[in-house]
């Protein structure tokens, strides 16, 4: 498809054409020196330079808690499905978020659909943009997720006083529909969104030592390392690397019963493998519970299990885990890198 | 995706069943017979498992323990130990529960025509295995000798009593017990449940192996099936774990990169090997 630009303040115009049909759009917005997903009330609040998020905008698709079903106990106790799905856009969503909602898409429809997660993502329009001020934990390219090509209804890159709008989708284009004054994209202004790319590349500030696809040979080897003593020594269980992750999806599910203690819900919320009692079973047993075993399972799942069975893997080099660990152990490249030293 | 989401059922929807009938087993211990108001047959093969709710408690996963040859209702042995199990067993005949499942890939009884198969069980693990028990036992000519060992704590915590003397007394089974601490009136073998191996005479070659028991149990029981030859990958188990949601998406059961609700519960000794699930036992 071809590519449209359009400048920076048509876009605001945009934006606000959008809120103002009444659309539900989250985008980026400053948030005490950081930046955060919220909901968007004007086009001004739209931050698309930010380096990161606090938290990933997979959270509007995987909520951190959702009902899965309602129940009533009167009498006979009787249940319900309760699948929420509005239709919404995810503005300024950076390629390696697009990448983890993604795998999220392929686990949540590989083998049994989960209705819950499918319907809200079907209901949502997801306009990218790429990443030119990368964080300094983040190592996308190492991961292949600088950029991508699909994934996103509508993609921005930014060139100074505009933007180079790639399309994805029907959706997309449908949506473009509403936006005043798009151009068609000049070879010039192709080429600068390519520039534009290049030095991005430029600035990231850590890379893995092994090829992507390496991982998990690599892991392989590694099962008996010292080096997981080593790293785990210091975490403190807290979970915050992965409540932080985009491409986490592990849950948890618990009921939820109202005073009248007749009306309740079934919800999961977001669950994650370093709490130590992630694998506790009734009674006293626990199949992880040293610390050394639950931060290799992450490791594990970040270079290997899941790249092994969903074909793509784990960790998309966000660095957020990075960003978010209190005791600094949390990036998969420095430790992958860590047993690539090991292994030589 | 073939089918759209929303013409898809919610995956976490259990059905209504009743219960039909409940039967102390033991102290903690306590048989439910189960019946769906729909009036379907849950289906399952053995080794399966349901996930069990009773709203506004929880929903947890529990072995099936009934054959599938019992026809109509289903049945489940539970141990009193967590807030479902304990719900659960404050319920009596008429209350209903929510059920989904079954899951999981269960024995492979296919395989097991024409073979011996030996049972070798540790504790509650009994009750899991007895839906494989009387599933051979009601398909007795399809199968070679039956062998089961079944091992309990002490005398006082031996489970389905009434179950091991019928099948204690029936024909082309055979039952040996031990307890790992015996009583005045316990007159049988004391020790671990591998103990019991030293008493059996197999053929290797034409015999299945099949364990369920407490985690710490399955490195022995698959050393003492070794040493009286049986191939690793007829040495079979079922790994018990927390499986939350059933579909191979909550990630709690997980096993290295294996999901045990789909792949498992039950795992060849030589699977074990071939992929490296170094957490599995």
């Amino acid at each position: 498809m071809t590519e449209k630009v359009l400048s920076k303040q048509n876009l605001n115009i945009f934006i606000n054409t959008l809120l103002s049909r009444g659309e539900e759009i989250v985008g980026v917005k400053k948030k005490e020196g950081k930046y955060a997903f919220g909901k968007i009330a004007d086009a001004e609040e739209v931050c698309l330079d930010y380096d990161i998020t606090l938290l990933p905008p997979s959270m509007y698709l995987l909520p951190q808690r959702e009902a899965l079903l309602k129940f009533n106990i009167a009498e006979r106790p009787v249940a319900f499905p309760v699948i929420e799905a509005n239709p919404f856009i995810l503005f300024g969503v950076h390629p390696y978020d697009i990448k983890a909602i993604e795998l999220l898409d392929t686990a949540f429809s590989t083998d049994n659909l989960d209705t819950n997660y499918l319907n809200r993502r079907e209901a949502a329009t997801i306009v990218g943009v790429d990443c030119l001020n990368p964080n300094p934990n983040a190592f996308c390219p190492s991961m292949d997720t600088a950029f991508t090509d699909k994934g996103y209804d509508l993609l921005l890159t930014d060139i100074g006083d505009s933007y180079v709008i790639a399309i994805g989708s029907e959706k997309g284009q449908e949506l473009l529909k509403g936006c005043p004054d798009t151009q068609e994209a000049t070879q010039v202004e192709l080429k600068r969104k390519e520039e534009e790319r290049q030095k991005a590349l430029g600035k990231y500030k850590v890379a893995l030592d092994t090829p992507l696809e390496k991982l998990p040979q690599l892991l392989d080897k590694s099962w008996n390392s010292p080096l997981w003593d080593e790293r785990s020594e210091s975490c403190l269980s807290c979970g915050s690397c992965v409540m932080v992750c985009p491409t986490c999806f592990c849950f948890d599910v618990q009921d939820d019963i109202e005073l009248n203690l007749v009306e309740g819900e079934r919800y999961r919320q977001k669950d994650a493998c370093m709490l130590v009692d992630f694998a506790a079973v009734a009674g006293e047993g626990n199949f992880r519970k040293d610390k050394v075993s639950r931060y290799r399972h992450r490791m594990y799942r970040k270079g290997k299990y899941i790249m092994e069975r969903f074909g793509r893997p784990g960790c998309v080099g966000c660095g957020r885990c990075a960003s978010a660990c209190l005791a600094e152990i949390a990036s998969p490249a420095e430790t992958f890198n860590l047993m690539k030293g090991e292994s030589k | 995706m073939t089918k759209h989401p929303s013409e898809e059922k919610s995956l976490y929807l259990p059905r209504v069943a009743e219960i039909t009938s409940v039967e102390t087993i033991a102290q903690k211990e306590k048989l439910f017979e189960f019946n769906f108001q729909d009036g379907k047959e849950l289906g399952h093969k053995p080794g399966q498992f349901v996930e069990i709710s009773i709203f506004g408690i929880g929903e947890m996963p529990i072995s099936i323990s009934s054959s599938p040859t019992k026809k109509g209702a289903f049945e489940l042995a539970v141990r009193a130990v967590g807030d479902v199990t304990n719900a659960l067993h404050r319920l009596s005949k008429g209350a209903t529960v929510g059920i989904r499942g079954p899951f999981g890939n269960g024995f492979p009884v296919d395989e097991f025509t024409g073979k011996d198969v030996l049972v070798i069980a540790g504790g509650i693990g009994l009750f899991p295995l007895r839906s494989l028990i009387n599933y051979v036992v009601d398909n007795r000519k399809n199968f070679g000798r039956l062998i089961i060992l079944s091992g309990s704590k002490t005398a006082n915590e031996r489970m389905l009593v009434n179950e091991l003397e019928r099948w204690q007394v029936m024909e082309g089974v055979e039952l040996l017990e031990t307890v790992d601490i015996g009583n005045e009136k316990w007159g049988g073998t004391i020790g671990p449940v591998t103990t019991l191996f030293s008493q059996i005479d197999i053929i290797p070659q034409n015999t299945f192996a099949v364990t369920v028991g407490p985690p710490v149990m399955y490195k022995f029981v698959i050393g003492e099936c070794q040493k009286k030859g049986i191939p690793d990958e007829r040495i079979l188990m079922s790994l018990e774990r927390r499986m939350k949601c059933g579909v191979g998406k909550c990630g709690h059961c997980q096993i290295n990169g294996v999901y045990v609700c789909q792949e498992g519960p039950v795992f060849s000794y030589a699977r074990i090997k071939k992929d490296k699930l170094t957490e599995a036992i």
